[in-house]
């Protein structure tokens, strides 16, 4: 057993427990905050499931960014989807057997590493042409683009060029997951793109990659609008209207105990 | 206000070449040691300043979900830069939202991740330096927490959340702003923001009903301290007074009256301000709103109804139930609170009033979306109703009515430039330039639809307005009170 391949799995247990570790401490850290005042953006769903909806269209459509900015919402939009569709083709180093989906993704995902460059290329463009966004950009904002942009040109270099020991690397991460060592197919370019992923997990917890978990947690887009009690009876607005409202319902505090 | 360069009004608002520093000259006078005190905060810079504003950003993190993941979740992906009226009308980069939040975010990164602990040059995380607190007195100072960026942003991070925040920090070593403080103290102790004590507005309202005798021959009652009313309006107390307010009070009066609903005003809680809220003291909020509560119980009123100001209604609709909620003891036929917009357009709904639409046929009206009602609140049962209800009543009153661009309306308002506690002459250059979105599309529906006034429910904007129109050349009548309209065109005794 070479010593690459021991630090290597070392490095990947490592990254893998830093990542899912600090998730998770995070994520607790947000839930058990609390929130006690009501700061719904308005206009806000009057119900639970108006919100879930809110939220898909954040977390599936990017809603908010495609108002905001097109530019940085087409970047982004297209990084997003194809480094998950590249993600999704990963898994068929983690599967055994490969599942018939996964055969029939495959070409989307091999083939989505090129919008994945063009759109890193485009956020690191934005980044550095635009003078507003130039100046609120920090060292880290570069790195983080700099080293996604490693991990996918590494992985297309071994996808359509220097093709990877593909065999040799399965085994390699079944044996990971399996706690019983084979040897890491040595390669500069899996060395790089290897290491790299690595460096990008254990950063994930400690960064502003955090924004994945975060917008879940946002008041601002989580909440419903719902803090006053409303309207039990006619009053001043008409009957059809008052038995079309929802129920009204005391909030606020335990909204905020939760 | 001759030395104030006043943005020049274009066909739209370009988007400004960045001029670095270019406010940050610009910070608001600062609390006296009294109003500081009368608060519970130091009188002036406490020696170990550092040590208590890093403990304190601490707890605040820990007790809002909100600023923790906030102050995590920002991409720097740059959709707000270019949304905030302040940036627009000064270029200064500072006064772009991440810019501004980063100013807070670079201490927090410093003391409470471990990423800026050990790494603070690749992040961007500083020691917080008196140069820095420095700037956050300058800089959230210079942020009306209308929350216009929030909408854009793919995260929903909440600048005014931040600003309160830092504002916070800022009392609680001893650094407050003049304005905010002052007039909180003045709550404290008079009842309302402008220290009207209880003669002056018996008097005041006593002198309204002569006045509206006058014009109408009718008598139109102010009441104040009714036990029993129905209703209990809590209204700014610059509408007992300031111009246009003044004729938007009459406008409730009026459709109270007509409506043969009795009401009262309350000398305990002679203020729907709330200006706590600018200055983040959830402490100092609730004990502003508790005076809203114990008077409607002392007077025993049936309905809570709130008049027209921007934050107040926000206090009142978002976080009432929380400090002094839940209000169950108030009739539950109708919303706990209610706004006065609501009520009436309820009235004209189902007739209860005699509207003649031709008192306002002289006047071409737009509406002006207040932040705190567009982006923080709703009226009526649909969302979106905060928009809808009071076009609704506008409509009703006046034949002659027409939006703004719809990038500056509803949710995409923009802040009149003098909210969120910036409502005071130090900082008059702000509040001129930061107007000039607003200004940009008034002006363009005066020239394009004739437009002859703009109509506001918010006592900060009617006010801001009122100063900063002329500088951009525009009549400072311009601005008025929805009520306004509503009163003008009341027909009164037409039922009895």
């Amino acid at each position: 057993m070479s010593a690459w391949t021991i630090g290597y799995a070392v490095l990947l247990y490592v990254a893998f427990t830093v990542l899912v570790g600090g998730v998770v401490y995070k994520i607790g850290i947000y839930a058990m905050t609390p929130a006690p005042l009501r700061i719904p953006t308005m206009p806000a769903p009057r119900t639970r499931s108006g919100v879930a909806m809110r939220l898909g269209r954040e977390v599936a459509l990017f809603a908010s960014l495609f108002r905001g900015d097109k530019w940085a919402w087409i970047w982004s939009y297209l990084f997003h989807v194809s480094l998950l569709l590249v993600l999704i083709q990963h898994l068929r180093y983690v599967l055994v057997p490969v599942p018939q989906w996964l055969v029939f993704e495959s070409p989307f995902g091999s083939y989505a590493a090129f919008v994945l460059l063009i759109s890193l290329a485009g956020l690191l463009g934005r980044r550095l042409m635009i003078a507003r966004v130039r100046f609120v950009t920090a060292p880290s904002d570069y790195l983080i683009l700099v080293l996604l942009l490693l991990i996918a040109a590494t992985g297309a270099l071994m996808r359509f060029v220097d093709r990877a020991n593909i065999v040799g690397f399965k085994a390699f991460i079944q044996g990971v997951m399996a706690l019983h060592l084979e040897p890491l197919p040595l390669s500069p370019l899996i060395l790089v793109h290897v290491a790299s992923v690595a460096g990008l997990m254990v950063i994930f917890p400690f960064s502003k990659l955090l924004h994945a978990p975060g917008v879940f947690f946002s008041p601002t887009r989580n909440q419903v609008d719902s803090s006053r009690l409303e309207a039990q009876g006619a009053g001043d607005a008409s009957a059809a209207d008052v038995s079309a409202q929802p129920q009204a319902h005391a909030p606020a505090m335990r909204e905020g105990a939760r | 206000m001759s030395d104030i360069e006043v943005p020049v009004l274009q066909d739209y608002v370009p988007t400004p070449e960045l001029k670095p520093g270019a406010m940050s000259h610009l910070k608001p006078f600062k609390a006296s040691p009294e109003h500081q005190a009368a608060l519970g905060f130091p009188g002036t810079l406490v020696d170990d300043w550092q040590e208590v504003a890093i403990r304190r950003l601490g707890e605040l993190v820990d007790g809002s979900r909100a600023l923790r993941v906030y102050l995590d979740s920002c991409v720097k992906c740059g959709a707000c830069t270019d949304k905030c009226h302040y940036f627009l009308g000064t270029g200064d980069p500072r006064n772009m939202p991440v810019a501004r939040q980063d100013l807070l975010r670079k201490v927090y990164r410093r003391y409470y991740t471990w990423a800026g602990r050990w790494f603070p040059w690749l992040v961007g995380a500083t020691d917080l330096t008196e140069e820095v607190l420095d700037s956050w007195y300058s800089y959230y100072h210079q942020c009306s927490q209308c929350r216009r960026c929030s909408v854009f942003c793919p995260f929903g991070i909440d600048t005014a959340e931040i600003s309160m925040a830092a504002r916070e920090i800022l009392d609680s070593v001893g650094v407050g702003q003049k304005y905010c403080n002052e007039i909180l103290g003045k709550v404290h102790k008079i009842g309302n923001n402008l220290g009207l004590p209880e003669p002056a507005l018996r008097n005041t309202l006593e002198g309204l009903e002569e006045d509206v005798k006058d014009a109408t021959g009718v008598d139109v009652r102010f009441p104040v301290d009714v036990v029993g009313a129905e209703v209990l309006l809590i209204t700014p107390s610059a509408d007992f007074f300031a111009e246009p307010h003044i004729d938007g009070l009459i406008g409730y009066a009026k459709v109270f009256h007509q409506a043969g609903i009795s009401w009262t005003l309350s000398s305990q809680a002679s203020e729907a301000a709330n200006f706590a809220m600018f200055i983040g003291s959830r402490e100092q909020m609730q004990k502003v709103a508790q005076r809203v509560r114990d008077a409607a119980i002392a007077l025993k009123v049936k309905r809570i109804v709130v008049g027209e100001c921007g934050h107040a209604w926000r206090v009142a609709y978002a976080f009432w139930s929380t400090l002094i909620g839940p209000l169950d003891f108030l009739d539950p036929r109708y919303p706990r609170p209610q706004h006065i917009c609501e009520v009436t357009e309820g009235l004209i709904a189902r007739g209860a009033l005699k509207l003649d639409m031709s008192a306002n046929d002289d006047k071409v009206v737009t509406f002006h979306d207040s932040c705190n009602v567009a982006r923080a609140t709703r009226m009526g049962d649909r969302p979106g109703g905060q928009f809808t209800v009071p076009r609704s009543v506008i409509r009703s009153v006046c034949a002659h009515f027409v939006d703004m661009d719809p990038a500056t309306i509803g949710d995409r308002t923009f802040c009149c430039g003098g909210g969120g506690g910036l409502l005071t002459d130090d900082l008059m250059e702000l509040r001129v330039k930061g107007a000039l979105p607003r200004m940009q599309a008034l002006n363009a529906v005066v020239q394009d639809n004739k437009v002859t006034h703009m109509a506001a429910i918010c006592a900060i904007c009617k006010t801001q307005f009122s100063k900063v129109l002329p500088s951009y050349g525009l009549p400072r009548e311009m601005v008025i009170s929805v009520h306004q309209l509503v009163g003008d065109a009341i027909v009164l005794g037409a039922k009895d």
